[in-house]
């Protein structure tokens, strides 16, 4: 107990020095001048204005990804919110804490270099080649810049680099100490990084994949390995090992499973979890939504919604929202206006009253959900449901005019029938005004309609056509409003057909006049209905996925292919009145030499696996086990982060190629210590390969320093020397005319 | 026998399995003897017999033209007419659709105008039953693969029966499609290659060669009919690379015969079909030489070649000079001409100037002078000044011929691509200001060279703003005549859009140059062709509000395709796997993932096996392996697929899917009749269980047959209907 009385204690500490030393260059050349420019830089713009959102704890839908990476750069904190994220290059006010919101990311972008150094330790590759490794990736220009602003590569980029590092640690430990505490360690952080990663950007998906793969490779290997054995049984041996444990194979298996697949998917929803919880006020993107996601959230809808009947009944007052929310969200819509007799390419219409679809509230989107077998228009009581099946005529509040279909085509849309508020001409068109209700989302047949929660499709009766938006939008003489078809050929299911209750209440008035009295005033009853988190969470991710952005083009843009060559930059900020600017451009010395380095080792590792084949051994068994895993790792990460995009149809910007490029920085080193101590013989050799490296390294520092202006976006620079860094006729670098 | 003793023991797949030994009949062996050899030709035939049956089966009906007929029809008939015409597939598909046509004496008149339309006298029997022919070959080609591949009859059987008892495979047969002769070639492949490989232990022999080339050849078919046909490639090509290395390590090997090898499937799977490709494509284009629907998809260069096309022997002045009357096309896909007339832009859209547009169709409007930038060119005119031509990097001034208004731009926003800057018609006779003018260059030039008509591709540069001249591909509104919006593209990217070519020339100064001069060499025919057809295959988007067929779909025969008929009295056909089949081939894959995956762990740990079930393992492994990839490779680019998709794009996967059913119940049954004692058991479970199977796929048929051979009567949710209660997914719509 009172050891310490007899002797001192002791604290040894083995601390590295490359690597303690590796950090601090890491962060000086992240952290130097972090505040410069105090403006709007580039993406800042973009990724800004959530971290607003945030701050005022408004909710957004972002398209690009999860939202993890908002979530941490709002962490920066210490920020009211209360900023307009307009335009890039606008001044930052006062009350933008500049430092803090771009501290995190320019420190996930410093902790890049530190575990450069560690993955090639890991790797078995020396500690030469680690710092070689390591200050490859210090020196490039595009990491730099792209870590000192709000953005989230280098977010990324750190949890990728991090989960390689994990997984890498764990299995230099899988030999001798397995099931222990840094095992679990190790095998649990490989999980958390590997979500880290895809909740920052959906490209962390590739590296999540290719360690997925990595891992499932080397269980396969051990199912071969006979000294394992099925069961779970772990005793303990009476003979020389018994330390060791017989550990099993389902063992292993279950671990595995557990850390790489359900906490990564348990960590995911979380991220979605605090994300939904902390955004609980309406926004700018509820209309993306469907009604019941919108009144789930505080203002809105939920204002209008909140405390409405819950069931439709005969007699309803109720708008129709359709489902689909493209090209806008609207409702079903009818005014006084008329079909014009004849349309402009010669085709008649049936001159009765317009119905389409109206992107605004308007009290010309009530309708009256009536019974044909009655004459009411008010709810009895007790009120009746309307039931799944049940068969309905739908009047319009304002002008008491029921929809109506028939065998006339649309104006837009021919192959469709026309939808029309009939008007009685007293010709031989009949009224053909009774719908079907189908609710798409039903649990039994009898289910009760209810507002919001149920999707609706309505099927005529008469020829079966269903009442859908058909997305085009008519012209003058509907007022731009959209077109609402009647579909004959209906095939299987799709949103546009679908429509759901927004706004809905029990109609009291049976005389017009009263009932437009009634129409114009505001809903107010109670009830309140609250979504679940999973329900929540599928939509969100769905409209995620799915959701597309029209605008393609962008001056900045570029090709996969351009990014190998780096024929392409972009430019992030000039100082508003001096030369000063900021470039995404990478270190041109570590493109070439990284490019090289991988046909090198595509070149030399075909070439050995081709000789292995005949049975010649150029290079010792674990040289070569050694070259095979570090190209996986750092070749695989290449292809694996860089070749899908050539399958994207989306807008894409040389950034999306960085990660990739830190893989394949991490491959220089591994190639070159193979060429020095394989291919380099005798001493003569290696000296010369060691003076070539010094060269080499002055260059890519020397490129390094050439580029920094553009990095840092100071000093400014004079138009001549501007134009002196033009190095390629592809990269445009503003340049004010004098 | 060397060979396949090492693929054994390393666990790899043997490209040669042993050779049917007499078979052993250990205790409980479930190994059946060898059938009589009388027995595999019978089965042959009879499978035979019965697809050819089942496929030309009532073959007249309907005597209208159904679905995609309209479409491969008509491309039928202009082979015989002898237009030319644009289509996303390659020709051969189509070609032989021609044919097929023209050898039964149809005369290519009738016009396809629409699904529906009735043939009355026209002979369309014969493009049919081409098609059903192909289509019926199907069938013994999958028996004689699996009957290859597994060496078991009954896999083979139950595989031939799926085939010829699918009510899908036999509907998509039976009318004027592309995807009978796809999967014809796409088959035969398959089982070329499937053959050669049996032939392993001895290669360059007569049957060997036989085979290899057959794969070449049946590779340059699927390709030349479909693009899909490419995944057929990739299945062989990667057969091939597992092939090669096999052979690499073989050490018995030299690398002399190494390199022999590597020598003839180069020859037979490389050049062989790209020459037999490059055939067809010349075959297309000596065929189809005169003008017809498809020429304005393609250049003016290429239109030269077309008789009846307005650039068909005319001849004009080669090089560009101050002076000239020209009219400019643009390059993308069906680009329009540079076009402007008197009317102005409405108010509220930019700034009130003349319009500009492209045109799609040859009009006075079209023509431009080009001017000196900082001359006028009255002096011009003068036919004794010198001739100056025009030079790449030049700045020069273009002026609309009718209205004598120069092409200007300026920093408003163009009409439709708010991004984009206004063009308009600007100045009085010639006389405008700064913003009219435009650097001309030539794409892939250095400075100075000339200009010359329909070759170059030239960039218009404004000078002022540094935008380029463009077609956004936008139709303007009303206001616009709807044609197409023009505009300056503040985006200095190379795309088609932004690149012009001169197709009309008139210089009174200039020699005349026969427009043969500039005729495309075949090579670059067939590279514009190419480029075209990937165009217009990307451009084949789905509409945002238009219910598609997802890919997820297939495999459970979600929702079929209306061939033909819509209402109660009408003929209905509607193409749609017979369910049955189709989910015993979608459980039968989730069955083999289990399967495979046991044997592989099994065999990674090293458990003993009999003889018997190693014989199964490697049946499964490889054979079923082969099938399996060639199953993914059908199936899963289609998710990546932006374009349009269909139900029947599923089929050749189906085919493949259909085979691996085959041989995983054979080795299923097998394997379970393996732990029955007596043999007579065993034989008893195995008979009964492939017995079940084909009763069930009969049965099923029955049902389901009217779906091909044509549904007359109320719909299927009428009670009264024969198919009523076959309705079994609400998607479906008969």
């Amino acid at each position: 107990m009172l050891g310490f009385l007899k002797e001192p204690v002791v604290v040894t500490a083995k601390i590295n020095v490359n690597l303690v030393a590796l950090t601090v260059l890491g962060l000086i050349s992240r952290l130097w001048g972090l505040c410069y420019p105090r403006a709007v830089v580039f993406d800042e713009v973009y990724y800004g204005q959530f971290v607003s959102l945030y701050m005022k704890r408004i909710f957004f839908v972002d398209d690009s990804g999860p939202p993890f990476g908002h979530m941490l750069l709002a962490l920066g904190g210490g920020f009211d919110g209360n900023f307009l994220w307009n335009r890039i290059g606008a001044e930052y006010s006062m009350n933008v804490p500049v430092w803090s919101l771009r501290l995190l990311p320019a420190l996930a972008g410093a902790l890049c270099v530190p575990l450069a150094y560690q993955i090639l330790v890991e790797l078995h590759f020396s500690h030469c080649a680690a710092i070689g490794a390591a200050l490859l990736i210090l020196l490039e220009n595009s990491l730099i810049t792209q870590s000192r602003f709000m953005l989230l590569e280098s977010i990324l980029i750190f949890f990728i680099l991090l989960a390689v590092l994990s997984y890498l640690k764990f299995y230099n430990l899988q030999k001798h100490s397995a099931f222990s505490g840094s095992w679990w360690f190790w095998l649990l952080l490989t999980g958390v990084a590997c979500s880290c990663a895809v909740g920052v950007k959906y490209m962390g998906l590739f590296t999540y994949m290719l360690l997925l793969a990595t891992a499932g490779l080397h269980f396969w290997h051990m199912i071969g390995d006979q000294n394992l054995s099925n069961v779970c049984s772990t005793f303990p041996a009476q003979f020389e090992f018994s330390v060791l444990f017989q550990v099993s194979l389902l063992c292993h298996f279950l671990a595995r499973g557990l850390a790489l697949i359900i906490i990564p998917v348990g960590l995911y929803l979380s991220f979605f979890y605090v994300h939904l919880a902390l955004l609980y006020r309406s926004g700018p993107h509820d209309q993306i939504m469907t009604s019941a996601f919108q009144a789930s959230l505080e203002g809105g809808l939920a204002r209008i919604t909140q405390g409405q009947p819950l069931e439709v009944a005969y007699g309803s007052q109720v708008t129709l929202r359709n489902v689909l929310g493209k090209p806008v969200q609207c409702w079903l819509h009818s005014h006084t206006n008329t079909y014009p007799i004849r349309y402009e390419n010669g085709r008649g219409s049936s001159h009765q009253q317009q119905v389409t679809c109206y992107p605004f509230k308007d009290v010309n989107n009530w309708w009256i959900v009536k019974d044909p077998g009655m004459q009411q228009l008010v709810v009895s009581n007790p009120p009746r449901p309307v039931r799944h099946g049940h068969i309905v005529q739908l009047v319009h509040g304002i002008t008491t005019r029921y929809l109506n279909t028939h065998d006339v085509a649309a104006p837009l849309s021919p192959h469709s029938q026309e939808v029309s508020c009939y008007i009685d001409y007293n010709i031989s068109m009949p009224a053909q005004n009774l719908w079907r209700v189908e609710i798409v989302n039903r649990e039994s047949d009898t289910d009760v309609w209810k507002t919001i929660l149920s999707e609706v499709r309505f099927i005529h009766v008469n020829t079966s056509a269903v009442l859908k938006l058909s997305g085009a939008s008519l012209p003058e003489w509907g007022y731009r409003q959209l077109e609402v078809v009647g579909e004959k050929l209906s095939k299987g299911y799709h949103q546009s057909m679908v429509w759901n209750v927004e706004e809905h209440r029990y109609g009291k008035s049976q005389e017009q006049k009263e009932r437009e009295v009634e129409l114009h005033s505001p809903t107010q009853m109670d009830i309140s209905k609250n979504l679940s988190f999973m329900a929540k969470f599928t939509e969100l991710q769905w409209k995620i996925l799915t959701l597309k952005n029209e605008d393609t083009e962008h001056k900045y843009s570029s090709s996969a292919l351009d990014w190998i060559t780096m024929d392409t930059n972009i430019a992030y900020w000039l100082h508003p009145t001096s030369g000063a600017q900021i470039h995404l451009l990478g270190n041109v010395a570590t493109w070439a030499s990284a490019n090289a380095a991988a046909l090198a080792y595509l070149c030399l590792s075909l070439w050995y696996l081709l000789r292995r084949r005949r049975k010649i051994y150029d290079i010792p068994e674990d040289a070569w086990q050694l070259w095979m895993s570090a190209g996986g790792i750092c070749g695989g990460g290449w292809a694996v982060n860089y070749l899908p995009f050539f399958l994207m149809e989306k807008t894409l910007f040389l950034y999306h190629y960085l990660p990739a490029v830190t893989f394949q920085i991490l491959l220089i080193p591994v190639v070159l210590q193979h060429l020095s101590d394989h291919l380099c013989r005798s001493v003569l050799l290696k000296s010369m390969f060691s003076a070539l490296l010094v060269a080499w390294f002055s260059w890519v520092y020397f490129v390094y320093c050439t580029f920094s202006p553009l990095s840092y976006g100071q000093p400014a620079l004079s138009p001549s020397e501007l134009r002196a860094l033009r190095w390629k006729d592809t990269w445009n670098i503003l340049i004010r005319k004098q | 026998m060397r060979r396949a003793r090492r693929g054994a023991a390393r666990g790899g797949c043997p490209r040669m399995p042993p050779r049917q030994r007499e078979p052993r009949r250990g205790p409980g062996g479930p190994a059946r003897p060898a059938p009589p050899a009388a027995t595999r030709p019978a089965a042959l035939a009879l499978v035979t017999l019965l697809s050819f049956a089942s496929r030309f089966h009532r073959l007249r009906e309907p005597p209208h033209v159904c679905w995609d007929e309209t479409h491969f029809g008509k491309m039928g008939s202009y082979y015989i007419n002898r237009t030319f015409f644009f289509d996303v597939h390659p020709p051969l598909g189509k070609m032989l659709i021609g044919l097929a046509g023209y050898l039964s004496g149809y005369d290519g008149t009738f016009p396809f105008q629409k699904p529906g339309d009735r043939y009355e006298q026209h002979n369309y029997i014969g493009m049919r039953g081409f098609c059903a022919f192909l289509g019926s070959c199907l069938v013994p080609f999958a028996y004689l693969t699996v009957l290859e591949l597994s060496k078991s009859l009954p896999a083979a059987l139950l595989t031939a029966f799926i085939l010829i008892f699918d009510t899908g495979c036999i509907t998509l047969s039976q009318y004027i499609l592309l995807d009978p002769i796809l999967m014809f070639f796409l088959m035969g492949a398959v089982l070329s290659m499937v053959k050669c490989n049996s032939c392993a232990d001895r290669p360059f022999s007569v049957s060997w060669w036989f085979w290899l080339s057959l794969t070449g050849v049946s590779l340059a078919g699927a390709m030349g009919v479909k693009f899909v046909g490419l995944f057929v490639v990739l299945l062989v090509g990667l057969n091939t690379i597992y092939d090669l290395w096999d052979l690499l390590g073989n050490l018995s090997l030299s690398l002399v015969m190494f390199g022999k090898h590597l020598l003839a499937r180069v020859l037979c799977l490389i050049v062989l079909p790209l020459a037999l490709y490059m055939a067809m494509f010349a075959v297309h284009f000596a065929v189809l030489n005169r003008s017809g629907p498809g020429d304005g998809f393609f250049s003016s260069a290429f239109q030269s070649q077309l008789i009846g096309n307005n650039l068909h022997n005319v001849s004009v002045p080669e090089h560009l000079a101050y002076g000239s009357v020209v009219t400019m096309k643009n390059l993308r896909m069906a680009g329009g001409y540079l076009h402007s007339h008197w009317h102005l832009y409405p108010e509220g859209v930019g700034a009130r100037q003349q319009q500009v547009t492209a045109y799609l169709h040859k009009d006075l409007n079209n023509l431009w002078i080009i001017k000196k930038h900082d001359s006028d060119t009255a002096d011009l005119s003068d036919p004794s000044s010198p001739v100056e031509f025009v030079r790449h990097g030049d700045i020069i001034r273009l002026e609309h011929k009718e209205t004598s208004r120069n092409l200007h731009s300026h920093q408003h926003e163009a009409p439709l691509t708010r991004k984009h800057f206004q063009v308009t018609g600007y100045g009085i006779n010639g006389t405008g200001d700064s913003n009219d003018f435009w650097r001309i260059e030539v794409v892939g030039r250095k400075s100075g060279t000339l200009i010359k008509v329909l070759r170059s591709q030239v960039r218009l540069t404004h000078v002022a703003t540094g935008c380029m001249l463009g077609s956004s591909g936008k139709t303007l509104p009303k206001w616009g005549w709807e044609q197409v919006e023009v505009t300056c593209t503040p985006y200095l990217k190379e795309t088609p859009n932004s690149l012009w070519n001169f197709e009309d020339h008139i210089n009174p100064k200039l020699p005349n140059i026969s427009l043969d001069v500039l005729k495309p060499s075949f090579a670059e025919i067939l590279l514009e062709s190419h480029m075209v057809m990937i165009r217009g295959n990307s451009g084949l988007k789905p509409k945002d509000n238009e219910v598609t067929s997802k890919p997820w779909h297939w495999p459970i025969n979600y929702q079929g395709l209306r061939f033909s008929g819509v209402n109660e009295t009408d003929y209905r056909v509607y193409l749609l796997g017979n369910p049955v089949i189709w989910w015993l081939n979608l459980v039968t894959i989730g069955l083999y993932l289990l399967i495979t995956v046991c044997t592989a762990v099994a065999l990674k740990r090293g458990v003993q096996l009999t003889s018997e079930l190693k014989e199964l393992s490697r049946v499964v492994l490889c054979a079923g392996g082969q099938i399996t990839l060639g199953w993914l490779l059908h199936y899963l680019p289609f998710f990546m697929m932006g374009r349009v998709l269909y139900f029947h794009h599923y089929f050749p996967a189906m085919l493949f899917s259909s085979m691996l059913t085959g041989i995983t119940w054979d080795a299923l049954l097998k394997f379970c009749a393996g732990f029955l004692s007596p043999s007579t058991t065993a034989r008893k479970v195995y008979g009964g269980g492939f017995l079940a199977l084909i009763l069930l796929i009969l049965y099923s048929f029955y049902l389901f047959h009217p779906l091909s051979y044509g549904m007359v009567g109320p719909m299927a949710s009428n009670p009264s209907s024969p198919m009523a209660g076959l309705r079994w997914m609400d998607s479906w719509e008969f």
